[in-house]
C-alpha cells in the first residue's frame, strides 16, 4: 500500500508543478484547483508552503460522511473514489479536518488517491510515495495523536 | 486550446463596471505583446496624456499560459508616465496562471476611481472595494492587509502598488506577489493615476486538457529539459548575480555612477558571497520549476538585549549592479537593506539606484547639496541611500519628485546630463560596450532583454555596423515572439521554434506553430508602430557623454561607432514602421 508523502515541504518553491502534473494527468484538466495535492503559502508565524492533501486517514472521515459510497475506505487509509456514485453533495470535504478535499464549481471534488504522478514533477524532491503496511499507518497515527 | 480568439475583461473604474470582450485575432496577434498592442491600438487614446483617465492598463497572457513550463510571465501595457509613449514591462510570480484560471487573456482597466480602490477579478466574479484607508501604506502591509481581504490563498496574485506608485513617480513599480515586480517606466503611477491601489486575480477556473496523446509526452519532455539538464543551472544555482564577478573581469560593470567599469572589491558583492551570506531560499513563479528567485535575508540587532528582526528580500543581478556597485556599497546587508527600501516604497529599483548614483554625483560635483538631497549622498553611505530611497518614493520635495520623473529631467534643472546614465530609460548593468548602448538606447522597453546587445559585445570586437543592425533586428523579432507566447526569456534555450511549434501544435494553434518567424516580425512592427504613433523619433534619444569616456575589454568606447550604430539602428526601427501596411 503506498502513501503520498511530503517529508521535504520546506524544500517548496511554490511553482505549483505538483498541482499541475495531478490535474493534467489523473483529472485530464488544466488547473490547479482541481487536483488531490494544492499548495499554498503557509502564513501564521512561519513562512514557506504547505500543501494540502489527503494524510491517509484511517479510518478516513470523509469517507464515513459519504452518503452514497462515493468515497470508501482503502486499505492502510485514504479512500478508493468512485466518482460516478458521488451526488456533489460536499459532505466530505466538511467531513476533511485538513481542508485536503476541493471541490469545483460544479460540485465535483477531488482528492487524493495516492497514486504518486506528481512526485516526479517536483523540481526539489518535496515528495514521496512512501510504503506503508496498515501496521506502519496504525503507528503513525499514534504519533501523530 | 482554450479558445481560438481573445477573450477579454474590460473593466472600467469610472463607472465600477466590466464588460467580457471576444475579440479576433489568435492567429495573428498571438497573444502577450502583441495582444497588449492590439488591445491598446483599440482602447488607448493615442493623443492623451499617460494619466487620462480612459487610458488603458492592459494585462495579457499567452496561448501556452498554463499548458507548459516557464510560460508563466504577463505582458503589462501602458502609455508611461516616464516617456509619455507606449510601451510594455513583463512580470511573473503567479499573474500569468492566475489570469489564466480567471478565464481571461487579458485584462483591460480604464477609467479612475474617485477614491482608492482594489479590483479583483475571478472567473466568476468582479468587485471592486474602496481601500482609501490604505492611501500612503507601503507595498508591504499592503500585500499583508490584500491577502487577508481576499480569498484564494495559493492561487491568486495580488498586485499593489506603493507611495512612490500614488505619487506618480515615473520609476514607480507595481509589486507582483511580493517577489516579483513590473518594474520599469512607471507601471506604478499608471495604476496610482486612476486611483487603483490593488489588483487581485483569482485563477478558479478549470480547462480541459488537450484531447491527444503528444501533450503529455511533450510536457514531460519540456520539464525534463528545464529540470534535468544544465540548460538552466546558472539560473537556479547562483542565479542572475553569478554576471557580477564575470562582467567585473571584463571591465563591464557600472561601478560608482559608471565611473569606472571593474573594481577589486567585486569579491564582497559578488554571486558567490550573496548566496554565501545572504542566500535564505528560493522561490519560483507559478508553472516554472526552475525556482530563479532567490530570497536573501537580514538580521539586524534593533535591542542590545539580543532582540532581532528580520526582512526578506529577492535579490538579482540588477538589483547588486543598481544598488550596490552603481552606488559603491560594497556590503551585501546594506544593499539588501536599500532594497528592502525600495520594495517598500514600490519603486523600480534598477531606475532608483542608477538616479541615486547620479544624484550622488551631482552633490559630489557641488551642483546640488543637502538643500535639495537633505541627507548626504556619498559613494558608499548605505544608510544615506536608504534615507534617500524614503524621500525618493514619496515624492518628499521638489528635487526627489523631479528625480522621480527621470535622472536627465533632474539633470535638465541642476547640472550634470553629461554623467546621466540614461540610456533611453536609467541604464541597465551592462557596460559591455557601443553595441549595448546604442541597444538599450533605441529598444522597445529600454531594457537589457529586448534584444542580445550585451552579449553580442562581448562576442565581438570588430566593427561591423550591419552586421549588428541586422541581428537587433532580428533578434528582437524572436524575442517578441516569445514575449507574446508569453515565456520566461529566461527559457528561450529551451524554447527554440522546433519545440514551440511542437507545443503550439499540440494545444491545437497550428497556424501559429506554422508562422512563428513572420508572426514574431509582424508583432514587432506592430509594437514599434504603437509606439511611434505616441512619439517615440529615435533622433530625439542622446546618449549622455559618460558612456563615451568609458573602457571595457575592447578597449576606449569609438564615439564615431557608437553614433554610427545608433543612427543605423534608427533608421532600421523606423523602416519597420514603414514596411508592412496595416
Amino acid at each position: 500500500m503506498k502513501k503520498l508523502t511530503t517529508p521535504r515541504i520546506d524544500r517548496c518553491i511554490g511553482c505549483h508543478s505538483c498541482s499541475l502534473a495531478c490535474a493534467r494527468l489523473v483529472h485530464k484538466q488544466i488547473s490547479w484547483d482541481t487536483a488531490g495535492i494544492r499548495i499554498k503559502s503557509s502564513g501564521g508565524l512561519t513562512t514557506g508552503f504547505k500543501a494540502n492533501h489527503c494524510l491517509a486517514c484511517d479510518p478516513a472521515p470523509c469517507a464515513d460522511a459519504c452518503p452514497t459510497g462515493a468515497f470508501s475506505y482503502r486499505k492502510g487509509g485514504g479512500v478508493i473514489v468512485k466518482k460516478k456514485l458521488c451526488i456533489t453533495c460536499g459532505e466530505c470535504v466538511a467531513a476533511c479536518p485538513i481542508d485536503a478535499i476541493a471541490q469545483d464549481y460544479t460540485g465535483a471534488v477531488y482528492v487524493c488517491i495516492h497514486c504518486g504522478r506528481c512526485v516526479d514533477y517536483c523540481p526539489h524532491n518535496c515528495l514521496e510515495l512512501e510504503e506503508i503496511s496498515s501496521d506502519q499507518n496504525d503507528t503513525i497515527k499514534e504519533v501523530t495523536v | 486550446m482554450i479558445r481560438d480568439h481573445f477573450r477579454i475583461l474590460v473593466v472600467n473604474l469610472t463607472s465600477g463596471k466590466g464588460q467580457v470582450v471576444h475579440l479576433d485575432g489568435r492567429n495573428t496577434e498571438v497573444g502577450g505583446s502583441g495582444l497588449a498592442a492590439l488591445l491598446f491600438q483599440k482602447y488607448g487614446l493615442l493623443d492623451q496624456p499617460w494619466d487620462a483617465p480612459e487610458q488603458p492598463i492592459i494585462f495579457a497572457i499567452g496561448p501556452l499560459t498554463g499548458y507548459f513550463p516557464l510560460m508563466s510571465k504577463t505582458v503589462c501595457s501602458f502609455k508611461s508616465p516616464y516617456h509619455d509613449q507606449y510601451t510594455e514591462s513583463h512580470a511573473g510570480g503567479r499573474s500569468a496562471l492566475s489570469l489564466c484560471f480567471a478565464n481571461l487573456d487579458a485584462l483591460v482597466i480604464v477609467g479612475k476611481s474617485e477614491r482608492l480602490c482594489c479590483l479583483s477579478v475571478s472567473s466568476r466574479s468582479l468587485d471592486i472595494k474602496d481601500i482609501d484607508f490604505m492611501r500612503g501604506m507601503d507595498v508591504d502591509e499592503t500585500g499583508k492587509l490584500l491577502r487577508g481581504m481576499s480569498k484564494g490563498s495559493g492561487h491568486r496574485t495580488i498586485l499593489r502598488i506603493g507611495p512612490a506608485g500614488e505619487n506618480g513617480a515615473s520609476m514607480s513599480c507595481i509589486n507582483v506577489d511580493t517577489y516579483r515586480h513590473f518594474g520599469r517606466l512607471g507601471g506604478g503611477a499608471a495604476l496610482g493615476a486612476k486611483n487603483l491601489k490593488g489588483i487581485i486575480i483569482h485563477g478558479d477556473a478549470i480547462f480541459p486538457i488537450p484531447d491527444n496523446k503528444e501533450y503529455n509526452k511533450l510536457f514531460a519532455e519540456v520539464h525534463k529539459q528545464v529540470t534535468a539538464t544544465d540548460m538552466m543551472k546558472k539560473y537556479h544555482n547562483l542565479g542572475t548575480p553569478a554576471n557580477l564577478q564575470g562582467l567585473n573581469d571584463i571591465k563591464s560593470l557600472p561601478w560608482r555612477n559608471l565611473q569606472a567599469t571593474s573594481d577589486p572589491a567585486i569579491d564582497k558583492i559578488n554571486g558567490e558571497r550573496f548566496a554565501t551570506d545572504t542566500l535564505l531560499r528560493n522561490s519560483a513563479c507559478s508553472g516554472c520549476p526552475v525556482g530563479c528567485i532567490h530570497v536573501g535575508y537580514i538580521r539586524e540587532m534593533f535591542n542590545a538585549n539580543h532582540r532581532y528582526t528580520f526582512k526578506q528580500v529577492a535579490y538579482d543581478y540588477e538589483m547588486i549592479f543598481s544598488l550596490g556597485t552603481m552606488l559603491g556599497v560594497t556590503d551585501t546587508s546594506s544593499v539588501l537593506n536599500i532594497l528592502d527600501c525600495m520594495e517598500k516604497v514600490g519603486l523600480d529599483a534598477m531606475s532608483g539606484g542608477v538616479a541615486l548614483a547620479w544624484a550622488t554625483e551631482a552633490t559630489e560635483k557641488g551642483l546640488i547639496s543637502n538643500h535639495e538631497t537633505i541627507v548626504k549622498l556619498s559613494f558608499g553611505d548605505a544608510e544615506a541611500y536608504q534615507q534617500a530611497t524614503k524621500m525618493l518614493g514619496t515624492c518628499h520635495n521638489d528635487f526627489y519628485r523631479l528625480l522621480g520623473k527621470g535622472s536627465l529631467q533632474a539633470a535638465a534643472e541642476y547640472g550634470g546630463e553629461d554623467f546621466a546614465c540614461v540610456l533611453g530609460q536609467e541604464m541597465a548593468g551592462y557596460a559591455t560596450g557601443e553595441v549595448f548602448f546604442a541597444a538599450q538606447s533605441l529598444g522597445f522597453r529600454h531594457s537589457h532583454l529586448d534584444s542580445g546587445g550585451y552579449s553580442y559585445d562581448q562576442k565581438h570586437s570588430d566593427q561591423d555596423i550591419q552586421g549588428v543592425t541586422d541581428f537587433l533586428i532580428s533578434d528582437e523579432a524572436s524575442r517578441t515572439f516569445m514575449t507574446s507566447m508569453v515565456s520566461c526569456l529566461f527559457a528561450r534555450g529551451v524554447y527554440k521554434n522546433e519545440i514551440l511549434a511542437d507545443c503550439l501544435n499540440s494545444v491545437g494553434y497550428s497556424e501559429i506553430a506554422a508562422n512563428i518567424d513572420p508572426l514574431g516580425v509582424h508583432i514587432q512592427k506592430m509594437r514599434w508602430k504603437t509606439r511611434f504613433a505616441t512619439g517615440f523619433n529615435p533622433e530625439a534619444i542622446t546618449i549622455p557623454k559618460r558612456f563615451y569616456k568609458i573602457k571595457t575589454w575592447k578597449g576606449a568606447i569609438d564615439p564615431l561607432y557608437l553614433n554610427a550604430l545608433k543612427t543605423e539602428y534608427g533608421k532600421a526601427i523606423t523602416n519597420l514602421t514603414k514596411s508592412e501596411n496595416e
